[in-house]
């Protein structure tokens, strides 16, 4: 699964690094404390989360995630999109809880790799 | 590719003039329809561009104009009178988001494309701009390639008992917006270093945590130095205060955190930056004095095999 199926098959906005769409996702990770992700998420893995600040895409760059949805609607402001853009980071918005998000992705069969 | 990811290539280099099709077939004001009608069948194009003799665009002919013509019986009426007036073009100037933009907005499948002077000198389909993307993504990839060639190299090229190579950071405190600035690009040389990705991986998280803690709690900030050489990365980080209150605490403790509220809502401080950060290396010393400072140095080795474990 590549990122622009998510993105088609939850109907999530892209707002920045609409380059890095044909990324391979290769499991999913949850966590808005950005420690946890950095021990914990693995490469590939999309990420979900309600921060949406420029460290966002920092850690989403660092560990090579495939991509980011921010979820509950979280406002994303133009220096954070520009960075992801920059980096080529894929930045998914939706007004959806991150336990819904999770929960669709589940069903698309993106599991948790541990 | 869709339209709106089309209008997303915000970042986009290159200008209309360098993706457009430059040989177009187009058609004098004075040209029976007839012979545009010929021409549109020969091609299998749907509508031309009308030039005057000094190149300048002035028009555009479509089937349309050609039915509409053709139902009024007047077959042997020129483009002149018939073509379209109304033009939507871009510059060969223009960058090509603009362009997108100009798609996603009127809906046409091609735009002619005009210089300064307005004359016609090249023809935009949403194809071209996606050919454009890919080149360029090509490109970005062939000089990173290039780049890692190099530095991969430098090891086996310069010539000395002990090579290593230091790289420095100056991170500055409350700075949230750079942060993981300094690990992205320490990342990146260890990358093109030719790095194990399972050792870069664990480097670019240990000098992260290191480097918010920076910007979280020291006063003045702080200097990252990384040491590269032949056999393994040193991380040295170091700041002028306040001081780890707690050290063992700090290194042990799931949690303990002396974070302020505000910046744990970011999502830092969660009490385990050291903690991952010892995770991720092979040896970490950490010395910390209240008022003076704390100074954390960590180690990877390059090559796990070799050295044992």
């Amino acid at each position: 699964m590549i990122v622009r199926d998510i993105v088609e098959k939850l109907g999530l906005k892209v707002v920045a690094g609409s380059k890095a769409l044909g990324r391979t996702v290769t499991g999913g990770y949850s966590a808005d404390l950005l420690s946890c992700v950095m021990a914990r998420a693995k490469t590939g893995n999309v990420w979900s989360t309600l921060q949406a600040h420029p460290n966002v895409v920092a850690v989403a760059m660092l560990l090579e995630l495939s991509a980011v949805i921010i979820t509950e609607g979280a406002l994303v402001s133009s220096d954070v999109i520009a960075k992801a853009d920059a980096e080529g980071i894929a930045l998914l918005w939706t007004p959806w809880t991150t336990f819904h998000v999770v929960a669709e992705l589940a069903h698309l069969g993106i599991e948790a790799q541990e | 590719m869709a339209d709106q990811e089309i209008t997303r290539v915000q970042k986009l280099k290159f200008r209309v003039g360098q993706v457009m099709t430059r040989n177009v077939i187009f058609v004098r004001p004075s040209a029976p329809l007839l012979e545009v009608k010929e021409i549109m069948r020969r091609q299998r194009i749907s509508g031309l561009p009308v030039v005057d003799s000094n190149g300048a665009l002035i028009g555009v002919i479509s089937v349309e104009d050609l039915l509409r013509s053709f139902g009024q019986g007047e077959f042997n009426a020129t483009v002149r009178k018939n073509m379209s007036k109304s033009l939507i073009t871009v510059s060969d100037t223009d960058s090509v988001d603009t362009a997108a933009q100009k798609f996603q907005q009127t809906g046409v499948g091609r735009l002619p494309v005009v210089n300064a002077r307005g004359q016609l000198v090249g023809i935009l389909t949403k194809g071209d701009i996606t050919r454009g993307l890919l080149h360029e993504i090509q490109t970005e990839t062939q000089d990173e390639e290039i780049c890692r060639y190099r530095a991969s190299h430098i090891f086996h090229d310069v010539e000395s008992d002990d090579t290593s190579l230091l790289l420095r950071y100056t991170v500055a405190p409350r700075d949230f917006n750079n942060g993981g600035g300094a690990s992205s690009k320490i990342k990146r040389t260890l990358t093109r270093l030719g790095t194990d990705s399972q050792i870069v991986r664990r480097a670019a998280i240990a000098s992260y945590e290191a480097e918010m803690n920076l910007i979280i709690h020291a006063d003045h900030g702080g200097q990252i130095t990384a040491k590269v050489d032949a056999l393994q990365v040193t991380l040295r980080v170091e700041d002028d205060g306040p001081g780890i209150v707690d050290v063992r605490r700090a290194l042990e403790e799931p949690g303990y955190t002396t974070t302020s509220q505000e910046i744990r809502q970011m999502g830092f401080g969660g009490g385990m930056g050291l903690k991952n950060i010892r995770k991720c290396a092979d040896h970490m010393h950490l010395e910390s004095e209240i008022g003076l400072g704390t100074k954390l140095e960590i180690s990877l080795r390059l090559h796990q095999d070799r050295q044992g474990n």
